[in-house]
Formats: C-alpha cells, sequence, structure tokens
C-alpha cells in the first residue's frame, strides 16, 4: 500500500509546475504532491507517446549490499563509486555522485510504493547483472504505472504542453500552437525535459548542417527547449556543447523512437566499411558491451555519417537476429554496384580482413543514432539550478538528463541515466515542494 | 508496416520481440520465442497457444502503434489461434457454429414436446428413476454420448495434428514433462502477468481475470467430476436419479454450476469494459459463445435442481440435456478447443525448458 497524501493545501493551483515526461519528470512530480504541493506536468508529448526517453529504457543501477530478489549478487558504494567515476572520465562532482550512489540504494523500495513492479531473477529470462534491477515489462509499462498514480494522487498532467520560456520567479510559458503564447505560474518549477538530442538546429552548432543525419533514437519531443530557457536566465552548464551519445543503428530504419531494437551488432564477425569502399577499423577488437557506442562514434565521424557491414554467407547465419534481414547480393561485384563503391577497394578489404570471402553477401548500412546529449545546467545538492557564481537560479531546479552531466559527464554507464532520473527527480519534487509550501 | 498474413505478421513481430526481449518477465510465451531464430507454422501455432491474453504486453510495449513498428503481439496471436484451430480441424470446420449449437440445444425440447404424452411430460415424477420417465435412459445416454464421443476424436484428431507440427511427441521425454506442463495448465500460471495480474484496459492491473477463468476451470471439472460419479452410482450402486440433495453427484453438479456461471459471468463482464486493440473480433465471438454455452448448461441444470419435483420437470430436464448435447457438438469446432491447445502448447515449452537446462 502506498502511504497516505497530505491534504493539498491552499495554495493556487500549480505551486509546482514540473516540465519534462519521462522518469525525472513523474518522480519528480510524485514526490512534489506526496510532499503536500500541488503539482502541474507539463509534457511536451501526447499521451500515446508519453515517457519521453524511459519509453525505452529497462533498468537502473542500484547500489545494494547483499543479493536479493532483484540482483544475484552485491554492489557495493566503492564499487559503484569506481564505475562512476571511470565513465564521468574525472569530469563528474564528486559530493553529486555520491548523492547519487547513496541515494540509489532506496529506488527500488520507493518506486515499487508507486506501483512499479521489478522483474525478480527467479522469474528468468533475465540476463545476469549484479548491478541493475529491471522493470517488469521495460520502462513503457513503468511509465505506465507512474502515470496511473500520478493521476490517482491528483496531479494535474497535461501534455502537448510546449514550454519555450521560462522565468526566475516560476512563470513559465508555453506556446499555445496558434502562434501565440500563455503562461503557467508556480512557486517552483522543476525542469526535467532532457537534453536535445531532438534538435538538429541545435545540434548543427556543433554537427554542421548533417546534424540531422543522426538518427534520434528516443523520443522525438526533446527539442530541449527548457533547457535553453535556463541557459538564456543565466543558469551555469555543466558537460560539453554537442557532446553525446551515439550508438550504430540500422540506417534503413530512420524513424525517431527506435528504442533498443535497431542497433547493428555482429559487426566483427565481417567487415564495416566506409562510403568508398574501405575499412576504418580491425573490427574484432570491437566486443564486449560498449560495442554498439564504440562503433556509434567511430560512424558518427566517416564522411557522410554512414558506414556499411558486410558478412559473407558462412558468417551471415552467426550474427545475431535483427528486426529486419540484411540486404542479399550475390556477388562482390554486385555488392559494389550497389554501394556504388570502387571494387577494387571493396575486394580488398574483404580480402585484407579474411572474414569475407564467400558469396551470397549480406549488408547493412549504419548510420549513428543518437540517444541523448551530455550538456546540461549545473545543480547542488538541493537540485536547484545554479548561476555560475553557485547561487541558486529563483526558484527553479532541475533533474533527469538536463543535469546527469553534473555526476557523468560525457560518459554512459548501463542503467545510471534512470537512477539519475529516479533520486534527482525526488530530490527535486521534495525541495521544490518545500520552496513551493514554506 | 502491419502485414495482411497473420502468419507473416506473427513472425515479423516476434522476430522483433526476441531482439527486445523486454516482455519475458510476463510469460512463457517470449521465453519460448527466443528459442526459434525462424519460426515454422507448427512453431507460431505453439506459440500463439501459450499466450493466454493477459495483455500486459500489448500495455507495456514501446513499439505498439502509433510507432511505425505497430507491434500488437496478442492481437496477431489471437488470429493465429483461430486459423491455426481452422487449419487442425477435423472434419473440416463448422459454419455458423452459434446458429447449430442453439438449434442443437432446442432440439430436445421440440422432440419431448412431440413425442412425449403430455400427461407424462407435465406431470410431477418423483423418486428414482423420475427423469427416465421422461426421456428412457437409454434414449438420454445415446443422445449425449454419440455427439460426445465424435467431438473427442474430432478434437483429438486436431490435437495429435498440432503436436506434430510443433514438433512431435517424444516418449519418455514427454512424460517426465506432463507434470510440471499440468501445474502450468491448471494453476494458469501465464495468466499471472509476471506476478502483477492482467491489465484489461484500465491501466490497473488485477488477478480477476485469472480467478474468473480459475472459477471455470474448476466449476467445469466439479461438473465433470459429477456426471463420473453418477455415472458410477448408476452402474455399480444401482442407484437412479435424481439424487438426494445431500449426495455426491449433486453437491459437486451445483457448486461446479455455480462456479460455472460466476466464473463465465466475471469473464463476460471483463470483455465487456476491456481496450479493442489487442482482442480479435471473432475471438471475442467464440468466446462469448462458450461463456453463454456454459451459463445455459450450468443455469438449466441449477434450475431442474430447484424444480425437479414440479411437472415443469420434463421440459427442463430437456433443456438441460440440450444445453448439454449442443456443448458436446460445439468442442472441437469453439473457443473450448483452446483448452486441449493450450495444454498441449504448456507441455511443449515444458519439455524445451527441460532441454535448457541439460
Amino acid at each position: 500500500m502506498t502511504p497516505p497524501v497530505p491534504p493539498s493545501p491552499d495554495l493556487p493551483v500549480g505551486a509546482v509546475v514540473v516540465i519534462g515526461g519521462g522518469t525525472a519528470a513523474l518522480c519528480a512530480a510524485i514526490a512534489a504532491r506526496r510532499a503536500g504541493a500541488s503539482v502541474i506536468l507539463l509534457d511536451r508529448a501526447p499521451p500515446e507517446n508519453r515517457g519521453g526517453n524511459t519509453r525505452h529504457s529497462r533498468n537502473l543501477r542500484i547500489m545494494h549490499c547483499a543479493p536479493s530478489p532483484l540482483f544475484p549478487g552485491s554492489y557495493d558504494e566503492a564499487d559503484f563509486h569506481a564505475d562512476l567515476t571511470k565513465a564521468a572520465e574525472g569530469a563528474g562532482d564528486e559530493a553529486l555522485g555520491r548523492l547519487l550512489i547513496r541515494r540509489s540504494a532506496a529506488v527500488p523500495d520507493w518506486l515499487a510504493a508507486q506501483g512499479v513492479a521489478f522483474q525478480t531473477i527467479a522469474c528468468g529470462g533475465l540476463p545476469w547483472s549484479r548491478k541493475t534491477a529491471f522493470f517488469l515489462g521495460g520502462g513503457t509499462a513503468m511509465i505506465n504505472t507512474l502515470y496511473a498514480t500520478a493521476t490517482r494522487l491528483g496531479i494535474d498532467i497535461r501534455h502537448r504542453s510546449h514550454v519555450i520560456g521560462l522565468s526566475r520567479d516560476g512563470a513559465v510559458t508555453l506556446a499555445d500552437g496558434a502562434g501565440g503564447t500563455r503562461t503557467v505560474r508556480a512557486r517552483a518549477v522543476v525542469v526535467a525535459s532532457g537534453g536535445y538530442q531532438a534538435n538538429p538546429v541545435w545540434l548543427a552548432e556543433q554537427w554542421g548542417d548533417d546534424a540531422a543525419e543522426l538518427i534520434v533514437r528516443g523520443t522525438p519531443f526533446a527539442a530541449g527547449e527548457p533547457l535553453r530557457a535556463l541557459f538564456d536566465l543565466g543558469a551555469a552548464s555543466v558537460g560539453t556543447p554537442g557532446a553525446c551519445h551515439l550508438v550504430a543503428v540500422d540506417g534503413r530504419l530512420t524513424e525517431a523512437d527506435g528504442g533498443i531494437v535497431t542497433r547493428v551488432d555482429g559487426l566483427d564477425l565481417g567487415i564495416a566499411i566506409d562510403r568508398d569502399g574501405k575499412r576504418f577499423e580491425d573490427e574484432t577488437t570491437i566486443t564486449g558491451p560498449t560495442r554498439y557506442a564504440q562503433w556509434g562514434r567511430r560512424v558518427a565521424a566517416l564522411p557522410g555519417r554512414i558506414a556499411h557491414a558486410v558478412w559473407d554467407a558462412d558468417a551471415v547465419d552467426r550474427v545475431p537476429p535483427a528486426i529486419v534481414e540484411p540486404i542479399r547480393v550475390e556477388s562482390l561485384e554486385a555488392l559494389a554496384a550497389f554501394l556504388a563503391v570502387p571494387i577494387a577497394d571493396l575486394a580488398a578489404s574483404a580480402a585484407d580482413s579474411g572474414r569475407v570471402t564467400r558469396a551470397p553477401f549480406f549488408t547493412v548500412p549504419i548510420r549513428p543514432g543518437l540517444t541523448f546529449t551530455c550538456y546540461g545546467v549545473r545543480i547542488d545538492d538541493h537540485s536547484r539550478v545554479l548561476t555560475p557564481d553557485g547561487e541558486p537560479l529563483g526558484c527553479l531546479f532541475a533533474a533527469g538528463m538536463i543535469m546527469a552531466p553534473n555526476v557523468i559527464g560525457t560518459g554512459y554507464l548501463a542503467g545510471a541515466a534512470l537512477t539519475i532520473g529516479a533520486v534527482f527527480g525526488r530530490i527535486a519534487g521534495e525541495e521544490a515542494a518545500e520552496h513551493a509550501l514554506g | 508496416m502491419r502485414l495482411d498474413d497473420p502468419r507473416e505478421e506473427a513472425r515479423r513481430v516476434l522476430r522483433l520481440c526476441n531482439v527486445c526481449n523486454y516482455c519475458n518477465g510476463y510469460c512463457e510465451l517470449f521465453r519460448a520465442a527466443e528459442r526459434h531464430r525462424i519460426f515454422s507454422d507448427g512453431d507460431l501455432a505453439t506459440l500463439a497457444h501459450l499466450c493466454h491474453n493477459c495483455r500486459n504486453c500489448w500495455q507495456a510495449c514501446q513499439y505498439a502503434p502509433p510507432h511505425p513498428f505497430a507491434v500488437n503481439v496478442p492481437l496477431v496471436l489471437a488470429e493465429l489461434r483461430l486459423l491455426s484451430q481452422t487449419e487442425l480441424a477435423w472434419p473440416r470446420p463448422i459454419a455458423h457454429l452459434g446458429l447449430l449449437t442453439l438449434a442443437v440445444s432446442l432440439l430436445p425440447v421440440l422432440l419431448v414436446l412431440l413425442l412425449v404424452p403430455g400427461e407424462s411430460l407435465f406431470a410431477a415424477h418423483t423418486g428414482p428413476g423420475a427423469f427416465y420417465r421422461v426421456i428412457p435412459w437409454a434414449t438420454m445416454s445415446l443422445a449425449a454420448a454419440l455427439p460426445l464421443g465424435w467431438s473427442l476424436l474430432a478434437l483429438g484428431v486436431g490435437l495429435v495434428r498440432f503436436w506434430r507440427a510443433g514438433g512431435g511427441a517424444r516418449g519418455a521425454e514427454m512424460r517426465a514433462a506432463c507434470p510440471e506442463a499440468l501445474r502450468d495448465a491448471i494453476l494458469l500460471r501465464n495468466l499471472d502477468g509476471g506476478g502483477v495480474g492482467c491489465d484489461d484496459g484500465n491501466g490497473l492491473p488485477s488477478f480477476w481475470r485469472k480467478r474468473f477463468h480459475h472459477l471455470v476451470l474448476g466449476g467445469f471439472l466439479l461438473c465433470l467430476a459429477s456426471t463420473m460419479v453418477a455415472t458410477l452410482y448408476h452402474h455399480w450402486l444401482g442407484l437412479e436419479a435424481p439424487y438426494p440433495v445431500l449426495s455426491l453427484p449433486v453437491i459437486l453438479g451445483s457448486l461446479g454450476g455455480l462456479g460455472l456461471i460466476a466464473g463465465s459471468l466475471g469473464l463476460l463482464a471483463l470483455k465487456q469494459g476491456a481496450d479493442p486493440a489487442p482482442i480479435a473480433p471473432a475471438a471475442v465471438q467464440s468466446g462469448r459463445l462458450l461463456l453463454g454455452q456454459l451459463v445455459a448448461m450450468a443455469a438449466s441444470g441449477l434450475v431442474l435442481l430447484a424444480l425437479r419435483d414440479s411437472p415443469a420437470m420434463g421440459i427442463l430436464l430437456a433443456l438441460h440435456l440440450g444445453t448439454v448435447i449442443g456443448f458436446f457438438v460445439a468442442l472441437p469446432h469453439g473457443k473450448f478447443a483452446h483448452a486441449p491447445y493450450r495444454a498441449a502448447a504448456l507441455l511443449r515449452a515444458a519439455l524445451e525448458r527441460r532441454n535448457d537446462e541439460r
């Protein structure tokens, strides 16, 4: 059973406004509501696309001292700290990192109290993971549960809310869809709207005009306007403009929200060639859980931001299944013609590798898929947005990927994004409620 | 992106499910699908029957429409169940099953009205053999046994075809997997929704579907037991129906009947409020027909019990007999067939689990 909600105080509607629709936003909204504030949630997406990038997630990284139904082993603070430090490459804030790790321990129980179900090891089907807990049914199932809980708690959820401006004193400006604007006033605002990975114009500042070639793997609604508004108000930045998490995805699947099933795997069984038919990497050296990201970075750096995987008849059956079959061609000549690369270069690439010999051949175009950007706002341990002087920026709080570089820099750690959302979402919600009610 | 042919669509969707895997905590279907890189028609029929239609995977799917991948696992598997049951049916599927069963159910009433003299039909009969003074025992037994025997044969042929298409028998191994499969079938473990229950479309998962299904299953088994005990009474103990209210056949049958009615009405009510997107309309129709038949069979039996000493007994007996015969006739062609096919699919899954462990 969930604990009772304190009576709603006598405040104007919207004492706390939360901007966003993923884990951080939902956790902030629920925490603020449970702390007694009235809450409005403003999500850019329509209801059928709600959930931000959490829709595509599955697990969160949790510190825990003993095996449990969710974890086959233990993962203590030192372990987690070592992983986080390595991923952040020294760019993370030590105190906020420790806060994340320690507060992560309470996340499964807190989410369970909001109705979220986890997949137990006994249930079967899970990869062995002592570091992360898995949602039953994945992130969309969790999001559904959190929205149901938020609705039950009386949180005012407004989809298709396009936030374009913020102020230090809690005025939130929305585009009304007809060229005008309207304003929602709050005593505290939690900005949990993620990065700007779905904004090719902003990305073009570092990536150039072909930023649109980066395939958005998550929500197409992460345009980053609230982040821009925070910078316009004088928020201090963390992370690096233009830095982002990239993975290798099937270039035939270009629509947003492809999630995890569009990744290209099995490159170590064949070759990867650039648009001129030349190899650019020893494919067999790129292995392990980070192989998708390693390939994503490399392909993003190639001319035209494209590569092609090629396997031969012997290898193709060992390539892990993908949702779309590779393209089959009967000879190297036909492949060269199909890819519009010089046959001499393609033949040399195939011969050098020693792995592409027997016809027919199979190919898949590879594009960089963009998961999230690594550029956000600096916060303190109350999740308050800070100015470059270290002063809180009015009544503005931030949680989730918009502040993730505070703890992880421009690095990536599996399951950490969800934990950052849950931990700092809850902190931001509780602190915003206190600010609004105090 | 949805394909018209249910089998091709199931291949497309399950292939995607195998890459994603997020739902493998919900039920056996996803864990069984992971064992296949390519899906034969027989594999697909087996997998389709592993789905208990809890629909949690539909609610949880990150690729459900309006996503362009348009994944809808419960829908395509429901279509596939209908398709494979039609194809496996022997001698061949029956059109207008609802009308046929209605006609068969009402036929005995018509026949007794025509053939039994009014002074006997509308008299109050009591004591041992009372029923048989309206419809002779041999007539009643034959009228029930013939359609039942035929239907069991037809169901058996379908089941053998289903089992062969799914990979065939494996003697001792199969016997070893039976207890596990029986447990999964009786406990309806795959209606647990991974431990949270099933979501019928209102966003709040619950165990009501499983409870109602258990009431139907339990009620059906109790009625079966009642009939078997009554048969023993008749042949071994020489005791003729109607039996006293506190006798074993009446107690088992009454409890079974109440279970059937409560469970069927519950399931019908859940269907009423359900999200239509993951549901095949034809499957809902055949489900309603079966549940309606079960309610008619149980209710006519209970009313017969209540009024068996009155002049209405003759007509009620004919009506109850008619509903039972109608149920027997529809057995292999309607929704009931999902029970043996599902049990066989659970046996296949139990077999493969045991293979994995080796």
